[in-house]
């Protein structure tokens, strides 16, 4: 938050949250003056509430010693959460921000552990819609047992952002021996899926209230590292890892295939999808496979050990869902096929730019 | 998922296989060239390679991907005088969302949006007259393109403009008609197609008595296919059949969608708003006589072409591309010059590339596992 000097400033009885009922967010916010002194202090260190975000120093002093016992590596991240509205069924952009960080992390096998909070915000933002944000991030971080120790404030004009975006950096501890990487699946390998897909694409779109559907879908916005901690210890030698969020499960799939350079075969009767997700697919003419999710994780492992990770998973509350989903193979290798439920076969080829809905 | 999975069903698609194995290895004897069988319209296209059915088939039936993805055959003087209209200060473009992505000389309307122009996404021009109504100091413009599918609801939105008096709201207008459409392609000396499957959304609209002349002038089959995979399969069957029998038909099998009179307040509606215009450019296909429609006199004032000028020139298709070719089915996607060396669907250069519809598109997206079958391409990486 990069605002030096210590006190909170308190006036006349009314706390700061009461006194700004009903205000929003000025230029004065990010002035460097006593208003942004007030945003930050009252705010983001009350909230995020921890020693090392207290010290109000321009970067967050993080002893090494106790990481030193965790791991002998760092993951280390950043992610820009964009999304409108800020607010939508399942979640927020505060989760969002907090999550998909933890999760970049866990990606890697690594153990999150601090967070960094970019703020950007434009002019006229209500304070309390902020607020709110910023105690879903704080609620986030208290689940998933991160820490938020260093931030920044930046105010921009009305017109020059939409209403609020984070930047959330982060650092987590990877243990000895655990090895993930895109360019390790081997024919053989099984691929698997820890839920349904296109929850939150599908969540998202119905929440911007453009289209004329009633939905009960919701986000899946979830942490995912202590899933990846289960699989991990049922399955030391997992050899790729990747949360499938924008994009979906196909842009992952053609990543792996095109660093591994081999192919990869999906069943498609094996996809975990959920009715609603299906049902707005086939009226906007969507595949889910590209659509967004903010809790799932593709892994590709032994086959051997398949099972094994699968049942783990589903003993944990972020993978009850999940499912072999297909095979590597050494067919066409860089790509993606898919057997479908009809009996056929077809290319799951990446994206040119965002899926739009047809004309027909 | 009630009245879609039982149009998915495995078990029922390898019975219908198994018949349509049968009737075309008995059409096969004494010819040489497999059966051509031409989908019109782009949903049956997408269908097709989205549930793999080209591969399902045998080697003694071929699809030929017809002139059917509206956003494909679009010309790019269109696409240009779109993106003129919407870069005029105060207007507001709003079309469909795989509309925003044809491309027209230069660019597409998600560039112009990028470049500054307030070009907005709707998934149906009632939205337009929603921002007409709440932004009465803007002129809505609606880029409205398709069939006969997507006519009536344009149509009825102008209607209901009217009704309302609204002096903001204007079409620019490039709806097309299929009958004039399936005329040109039969009428093409190099075509290569022994039956058709009609297009089942438009016929929804216009019936099925209009494609009697495919059947009784041209002698070829024709079936009004549903959209599922069931229903393209039994399709196909139901033409084979057709063509084993020596029958030219029109037949409906998407009877539980298509009435064959069709949609009669559909049908006024269309015909009070538009009339046809004498010539309409296509890409790849040319000039066709009374293959597009405009807005009538009484309804000038919601015509953008009529209230604003525009540039209107109009722009050939690059001389390499052979969409042409590829929808009268003499040749196939990947074997035109530019099929995914110069012509992608990152930098299209011929309209069968512009929409995931379009038949080259598809292919890309799609096929490479025919192609490697087949020994002309090789797989991407």
């Amino acid at each position: 938050m990069k605002t030096t000097g210590a006190g909170a400033m308190k006036s006349s009885g009314r706390s700061w949250m009461e006194r700004m009922q009903g205000q929003c967010i000025t230029m004065a916010h990010g002035s460097g003056g006593k208003a942004m002194r007030e945003l930050v202090e009252e705010l983001f260190v009350a909230a995020f509430d921890n020693p090392l975000l207290a010290a109000m120093d321009d970067q967050a002093v993080v002893p090494l010693d106790e990481l030193q016992t965790q791991g002998n590596r760092l993951a280390f991240t950043t992610d820009s959460y964009v999304v409108s509205p800020l607010v939508f069924p399942g979640g927020s952009i505060g989760e969002l921000a907090v999550n998909g960080t933890i999760n970049d992390l866990a990606m890697s096998g690594a153990m999150p552990r601090f967070l960094s909070c970019g703020m950007i915000l434009e002019e006229g933002l209500p304070i309390g819609e902020l607020a709110d944000i910023v105690h879903r991030m704080r609620d986030a971080a208290i689940r998933s047992g991160v820490t938020i120790v260093t931030g920044d404030t930046k105010v921009v004009e009305r017109g020059a952002a939409d209403k609020l975006f984070i930047n959330t950096a982060g650092i987590g501890i990877i243990k000895p021996g655990v090895a993930i990487g895109s360019d390790r699946a081997r024919p053989g390998d099984a691929v698997i899926l820890n839920g349904a897909i296109g929850d939150h694409g599908i969540a998202i779109l119905l929440a911007r209230n453009e289209l004329a559907l009633e939905s009960s879908v919701e986000s899946d916005t979830q942490p995912l590292h202590s899933l990846v901690a289960a699989m991990l210890d049922a399955c030391p030698g997992i050899h790729c890892l990747r949360d499938a969020t924008r994009g979906g499960v196909a842009t992952v799939l053609n990543e792996f295939a095109a660093s591994s350079k081999v192919g990869i075969r999906v069943i498609e009767s094996s996809l975990p999808i959920h009715e609603s997700v299906r049902g707005a697919c086939e009226i906007l003419g969507l595949d889910p496979l590209y659509l967004a999710n903010e809790g799932k994780l593709v892994a590709i492992v032994p086959r051997e050990q398949a099972q094994t990770v699968v049942e783990a998973m589903r003993r944990h509350p972020a993978g009850l869902e999940s499912a072999i989903i297909g095979e590597v193979v050494e067919a066409s290798p860089g790509g993606v096929v898919m057997a479908t439920a009809f009996g056929g076969t077809r290319v799951v080829d990446t994206l040119v730019g965002d899926q739009l809905p047809r004309i027909c | 998922m009630k009245f879609v999975d039982e149009f998915r069903d495995p078990q029922k698609a390898e019975r219908i296989l198994h018949d349509i194995r049968a009737l075309a290895s008995t059409l096969m004897r004494g010819r040489t060239r497999p059966l051509g069988i031409m989908e019109v319209c782009g949903g049956h296209t997408h269908t097709i390679f989205r549930y793999g059915i080209n591969r399902m088939l045998p080697c003694e039936v071929e699809f030929i991907h017809g002139p059917g993805c509206p956003v494909c055959v679009l010309p790019r003087g269109r696409v240009d005088d779109c993106i003129a209209l919407a870069q005029r200060p105060g207007v507001i473009m709003t079309t469909f969302g795989d509309a925003m992505r044809v491309t027209g000389s230069k660019k597409n309307l998600l560039q112009a949006r990028a470049e500054g122009a307030d070009v907005r996404m709707v998934y149906s021009p009632l939205d337009a007259l929603k921002l007409a109504r709440a932004h009465p100091d803007r002129e809505i413009v609606f880029f409205a393109l398709g069939f006969e599918t997507t006519m009536p609801s344009t149509a009825l939105t102008v209607l209901q403009a009217q009704r309302e008096g609204l002096t903001n709201f204007s079409l620019f207008c490039n709806h097309i008609t299929i009958i004039p459409t399936i005329k040109a392609v039969l009428d093409s000396p190099d075509l290569h197609v022994d039956a058709f499957l009609g297009p089942g959304h438009v016929s929804m609209v216009i019936g099925t008595e209009s494609y009697r002349f495919i059947a009784d002038h041209y002698r070829r089959p024709i079936v009004i296919a549903g959209f599922e995979p069931l229903d393209i399969l039994h399709s196909v069957w139901m033409v084979l059949k057709q063509l084993a029998e020596r029958r030219c038909e029109v037949e409906n099998q998407y009877r539980r969608v298509v009435p064959d009179a069709g949609n009669a307040p559909a049908l006024e509606a269309i015909a009070t708003v538009f009339e046809l215009r004498e010539f309409f450019e296509w890409r790849g296909l040319g000039s066709i006589d009374y293959s597009g429609v405009r807005m009538r006199a009484p309804f000038a004032s919601f015509d953008a072409e009529r209230k604003f000028s525009l540039p209107n020139i109009a722009i050939a298709d690059p001389t390499a591309c052979q969409c042409g070719e590829v929808l009268k089915g003499a040749i196939k996607p990947n074997q035109c010059k530019v099929f995914g060396t110069t012509c992608t669907p990152d930098s299209p250069m011929g309209a069968l590339m512009v929409s995931t519809e379009g038949a080259c598109a598809a292919y890309y997206n799609y096929g490479w596992l025919d192609r490697t079958k087949t020994g002309t391409a090789a797989p991407r990486a």
